[in-house]
């Protein structure tokens, strides 16, 4: 039995184990099956629960519907099939071009984008019951347009995952993307009011109609560029300075990048007033400094510069200096100022643990109750029980992330990995923190849930940057090279920003290292990697 | 609706829910076993019970070490089984154990098999490979349990 070990020894010196089934097309078929055994793609549990969210989602749709006494027909199970249908496209999506993609993530947003839709469907009902007993007609329904966002997400998810092959590919237009990302940022700032404020915040573009927020999109690109960025220039962020109470600070004059991302963050603070999007920024930036240099010190610093900076922040502006009121006693002025965030609070209330059931409590009295209040709409219908399980799908979402960063193996998936984790999880905890009045509130979407189109569709292109990711993370060796079909297997290469001095005298293809203890009498054969 | 059925169908909601996100933890529970920041399924690690290779030096061997541990540095407490293939260390991308050290190099060091001994030997690295103290030079021949350092990182073999 000479061969599996020659070929064995081979595929040790021409790289490693990948090349060697390319190499030998007498062993692939013995080698396929035993990869297929050690590592499963999980798709089928994927679909499972892919299944159980809709499930889920339906029962919510007859529970609302029971509730609100309307006609419980075949209908109901209709859209539940075409939810299904609609997410196993997706699901097909992933199966054809990111087999060892992470299973759980994407069931995860699937409920909560589902959950989210019976919600806003629910508060359409009731809106509109509300217009016909005040005579008028009845407002747009926004569930049937979410419905067209969670398509129009969707197929950006499968074209992310189709056209994004290897997320490597995205660290060259790092720069590229950090450019756009900031202009997306800064956009609304400049737009004349009429076109970019709602409710006081510009954040907004409004274009016949259709309005987008930019900075959901802006949050990934930023998310790669930091990513890139970093992994360019860790080196500036972990040069040695004084010690401090047991952590190690940065000389004073390498902190520039962390000021510039400061003054944008305030920029946005100041000049669209927003808190929400300028928390998440800056946070997404602290958070991604964190991982690339492991240093606290990063993160004390950066706390402590925002918080000077919004405290400035609400001296100087009116809008911070109300919603900071409304947060410190959200009671002082319940029928104006703060109503809406005192109707969120009692609408939890009345929820109480169990909430008083889907479609049965009065979720539409708190202003803006289907976007970036639905979290307490649904705290008042499902109740402390279920808004537990939804945060904990959130957790679920981000710590899935966070662990595709631990286990791909180049620094560029791992940073973009962990921040776009984070930035899930800094922009759940903006939400969810303003509505229960952990912190001012900010009027940010809820990730999948909110109704909001450039949030959704934003969501589902980051899910599939994680997707991407993941796969690489857990795709065996062997199968590497093989994800274009027909595609020579290509060597690896270290991106340039990884490569580490090396001696260039031995070469190791054209000198192979002597004294071989394995098979001695196979030449080397660097075919594979030519 | 009837009070009874309404309380009925909120709580089943609820516990359906949960069931929920007790099956997706149930899906992630056996990652937070493994090691982070490995791929340890090495490819055709288990010999394929098809009959279609047979029972090479590889496999049924009982003396000789088992399994590679990683003692110290970033990866440690990484476990990966032998099988007879040779293991690659190294930064590059499809090294079998792939060191993020800042003193390791693309390809540092292979340990392979020859027998029921396994050897080490250094692909040219810069920073060099250390058998116990001794720095690597030729293949050397690895006894379980002695410490081989590469950077920071410190491997075992472990019977």
């Amino acid at each position: 039995m000479a061969r599996p070990a020659q070929a064995a020894s081979r595929a040790g010196r021409t790289g490693g184990p990948g090349v060697a089934p390319a190499e030998m097309p007498a062993d692939r078929t013995a080698l396929r099956p035993a990869v297929a055994a050690a590592v499963s793609t999980r798709r089928g549990i994927e679909l499972l629960l892919l299944a159980f969210a809709a499930v889920l989602t339906t029962g919510a749709l007859v529970l609302v519907e029971a509730n609100q006494n309307q006609q419980l027909t075949l209908q109901l199970l209709y859209l539940g099939l075409a939810y299904l249908a609609l997410f196993s496209a997706a699901h097909v999506a992933v199966r054809r071009f990111a087999p060892y993609a992470d299973p759980v993530i994407l069931p995860c947003a699937a409920l909560l984008n589902g959950l989210g839709l019976v919600m806003i469907h629910r508060i359409d009902l009731a809106l509109a019951l509300r217009a016909s007993l005040q005579g008028n007609p009845a407002p747009d329904a926004n569930a049937l347009r979410q419905i067209a966002w969670v398509a129009l997400g969707l197929t950006l998810f499968v074209i992310v995952l189709w056209r994004v092959r290897d997320h490597r590919t995205l660290a060259r237009y790092g720069y590229t993307a950090g450019f756009i990302g900031l202009v997306l940022l800064a956009l609304p700032a400049v737009l004349p009011s009429a076109l970019s404020e709602v409710n006081g915040a510009k954040i907004w573009i409004r274009v016949g109609g259709v309005g987008i927020q930019p900075g959901e999109f802006a949050k990934i690109l930023l998310t790669v560029f930091f990513a890139s960025f970093l992994v360019a220039k860790r080196d500036l962020f972990t040069t040695a300075g004084k010690h401090v109470l047991g952590m190690t600070f940065p000389r004073p004059r390498d902190l520039a990048p962390l000021l510039i991302a400061w003054v944008v963050a305030m920029g946005v603070l100041v000049f669209e007033s927003d808190l929400g999007t300028s928390l998440m920024f800056f946070g997404i930036v602290l958070a991604m400094i964190y991982v690339a240099t492991e240093r606290s010190s990063w993160v004390v610093i950066g706390l402590v510069i925002f918080g000077a900076g919004a405290f400035a922040a609400w001296t100087f502006v009116d809008r911070v200096q109300t919603r900071v009121a409304a947060w410190l006693d959200p009671l002082s002025d319940p029928t104006g100022a703060t109503y809406q965030v005192s109707q969120g609070l009692f609408g939890m209330a009345t929820g109480g643990m169990l909430g008083t059931g889907l479609g049965a409590g009065r979720p539409e009295l708190v202003p803006l109750s289907s976007t970036d209040f639905i979290f307490t709409s649904m705290g008042e219908e499902i109740g402390l029980i279920g808004l537990m399980a939804l945060l904990l799908l959130y957790c679920l979402i981000a710590t899935r992330a966070l662990r595709t960063a631990l286990a791909v193996r180049d620094t560029f998936g791992k940073l973009l990995a962990a921040g776009l984790g984070f930035t899930v999880a800094i922009q759940v905890f903006v939400v969810a923190g303003g509505v229960i009045g952990l912190i001012p509130n900010t009027g940010q979407a809820a990730p999948f849930m909110s109704y909001g189109g450039s949030s959704l569709v934003a969501n589902y292109v980051l899910v599939a940057l994680v997707l991407r990711v993941s796969d690489a993370a857990r795709r065996p060796a062997a199968e590497k090279g093989r994800s274009e079909p027909g595609a020579a297997p290509t060597p690896p290469r270290t991106p340039l920003a990884e490569a580490h001095t090396e001696m260039v005298s031995r070469s190791e293809a054209a000198t192979p290292p002597h004294g071989n203890p394995v098979a001695p009498a196979t030449p080397p054969r660097g075919r594979a990697r030519e | 609706m009837p009070e009874l059925v309404l309380q009925l169908t909120r709580a089943a909601f609820l516990a359906l829910l949960w069931l929920f996100v007790f099956a997706a933890l149930r899906v992630v529970r056996s990652d937070l076993y493994a090691a982070s920041g490995l791929r340890a399924a090495v490819p055709g690690r288990r010999p394929s019970k098809g009959g279609a290779t047979k029972p090479g030096r590889g496999g049924g061997r009982s003396s000789g070490p088992k399994a590679l541990i990683v003692t110290a540095g970033a990866l440690a407490g990484t476990r990966i089984a032998l099988d007879g293939r040779p293991i690659m260390l190294g930064r590059a991308d499809d090294s079998t154990l792939v060191l993020d050290d800042d003193y390791a190099s693309t390809r540092h060091a292979r340990i392979s098999q020859s027998g029921d001994d396994w050897y080490v030997e250094d692909l040219g690295s810069t920073n060099g490979t250390y058998l116990d103290r001794n720095k690597v030079s030729g293949p050397t021949k690895v006894p379980p349990g002695t410490p081989i350092r590469i950077g920071k990182t410190v491997i075992e073999l472990r019977t």
